[in-house]
């Protein structure tokens, strides 16, 4: 009997390795070949020039570049206050009311929507009315895809703080409000940083709702209210095109990607480290 | 003998409508400690948290009665619960150290109450951890989190905390039920000193400590305070079977 019992364990164990290996064989799969092609077409130029006629050789995706980087920007900007108040409010004032549980329920459904679907939605609300795409629409999706994540996380981190500990600065004499802001969120803000990481990391990689929203742009542009160039836009379109140059950038640009979402991991655990340490 | 705090005719319900205590009398004397002690669910811990009224955190619950503290009825409507719970502190049967350092642990109540003053935070601070009985295993780690504390440290650190802000009253719901007999001892003489400055209202389920550190003892069973006296009389000569019955381990 245990002697079948132990069988029985290691073929489990033997499966979940198994299906761990899948997963990242993968992974790696991807990894390894985003970097190797990804690598070769790494050259300054790619990072420093603005695009070149199509087909030549010498163009670079500064405009890419700086258009996401602004996007992703105004979108955290936008994102992040609003996901973590809302969060707030659902897990703290709001705890008690139905709307509350009901809210939690949207915001689930709102994080497995297809994001061309809120790319469709930002169109039909914000670019149409104006008559044009623009950097600001493209924020406002991406902001909207972030906010259910990161509503979802903070609640769900701010529930996992005890209500002993509440109690505790409330037997203090502390209002609601500093009780949430010195020591829920002390408690809790490891967990919701990293929500907002993966949130950002989660937008970064997005294109189709910026296919309907900020658009594109063949130059380098600071200019949020008109088209503007993304790095994810211009994946899409040059791995569609004809030109072997066009391949090499979009690979470039996918290792990129992947670079700044490694980056952005890596330094929201140092930071998280350093600010436990102090 | 000084009555600090006197319940009057008090009801108590949870969630609106499950009546939990029944008509509570009882005095709380000035700088006594006072035991509740009953069997599991009898309202013991109930009874200590409406004197901070830390129940109004929760939707629901409803008070009938009056408590009255420095003449007046803390139970009405008008009460500033910042205010009263500043005069009433609680130390929770958990340890219940925040997120931060020792020091700001300590200084935390402070602050809320306005003090800015560096000065007199150290000072304060020092003192309470004194008087807490932990100054000196923390003095020189003052700055590094309150977390890293045991849980016997981290309960001492609760009560100096507590003893910050000099509240008139402590309510202490099991303060020792998740400690080693070592800190339970520690703490059951810091409960003994304290009471020379603070009045002491203890919920225990350990009958041994109720008799070593309380001078009055009240017993509970099933929502309602069966009887109320001198400590030592309640555990040599109760006037109820009841109670009897419970300081004897017949029950409970």
């Amino acid at each position: 009997m245990i002697k079948r019992r132990k069988i029985i364990n290691k073929l489990a164990l033997f499966f979940c390795f198994l299906t761990a290996l899948w997963g990242l064989f993968w992974l790696f799969f991807i990894l390894v070949d985003v970097i190797r092609h990804g690598l070769s077409a790494l050259t300054p130029t790619l990072i420093l020039n603005d695009p070149a006629p199509p087909g030549e050789e010498g163009g670079g995706l500064k405009h890419a570049l700086i258009g996401h980087a602004l996007i992703t920007i105004v979108a955290t900007l936008l994102g992040v206050p609003l996901g973590v108040l809302g969060g707030t409010f659902l897990a703290e004032y709001g705890r008690n009311l139905k709307i509350s549980r009901f809210i939690s329920f949207l915001a689930d459904i709102m994080v497995s929507v297809p994001a061309i679907i809120v790319g469709a939605f930002v169109y039909a609300v914000f670019v149409k009315p104006i008559g044009h795409f623009s950097g600001f629409a493209g924020a406002i999706a991406l902001a909207i895809i972030m906010i259910p994540v990161i509503v979802r996380t903070t609640e769900n981190m701010l529930s996992l703080i005890p209500w002993t500990l509440r109690e505790a600065a409330f037997a203090l004499g502390a209002p609601y409000y500093k009780v949430i802001w010195q020591i829920v969120y002390r408690g809790a803000g490891m967990g919701i940083f990293t929500g907002i990481i993966l949130a950002i990391a989660r937008v970064t990689g997005e294109a189709a709702p910026l296919l309907f929203t900020s658009f594109n742009n063949s130059f380098t542009s600071f200019d949020l209210k008109e088209p503007i160039a993304s790095l994810t836009v211009t994946i899409f379109q040059y791995a569609m095109g004809p030109y072997e140059e066009w391949h090499r950038q979009a690979w470039g640009a996918s290792f990129l990607i992947t670079l700044f979402i490694l980056f952005l991991t890596l330094f929201g655990r140092y930071f998280i480290r350093r600010r436990l340490k102090s | 003998m000084r009555v600090e705090i006197e319940i009057r005719n008090l009801n108590f319900y949870y969630g609106g409508n499950a009546l939990v205590l029944k008509n509570i009398n009882l005095q709380i004397y000035k700088n006594k400690v006072t035991a509740l002690i009953g069997p599991s669910g009898c309202g013991k811990t109930t009874l200590l948290r409406c004197l901070n009224r830390i129940h109004d955190l929760y939707p629901g619950n409803r008070y009938e009665g009056e408590i009255i503290f420095e003449g007046r009825n803390i139970l009405s409507k008008e009460v500033d619960l910042i205010e009263l719970r500043s005069k009433i502190g609680m130390v929770f049967q958990k340890p219940t150290p925040f997120p931060m350092s020792i020091f700001d642990n300590v200084a935390y109540g402070l602050k809320l109450k306005g003090i800015k003053n560096k000065k007199e935070l150290q000072d304060r601070v020092e003192r309470a951890l004194k008087e807490a009985a932990l100054w000196d295993e923390v003095k020189d780690k003052l700055n590094q989190s309150a977390l890293g504390l045991s849980g016997g440290q981290q309960q001492r650190l609760c009560i100096a905390r507590a003893i910050a802000v000099e509240p008139e009253i402590l309510l202490f719901d099991e303060p020792t039920s998740a400690l080693d007999p070592i800190s339970t001892g520690k703490i059951e003489d810091l409960i003994i000193q304290l009471k020379d400055k603070i009045t002491i209202v203890i919920v225990t389920h350990n009958m041994q400590q109720a008799a070593r550190i309380s001078d009055f003892t009240a017993f509970m069973y099933l929502g309602e305070l069966i009887e109320v006296g001198p400590t030592e009389k309640i555990f040599t000569n109760p006037e109820k079977k009841l109670t009897e019955d419970y300081v004897t381990g017949r029950f409970g």
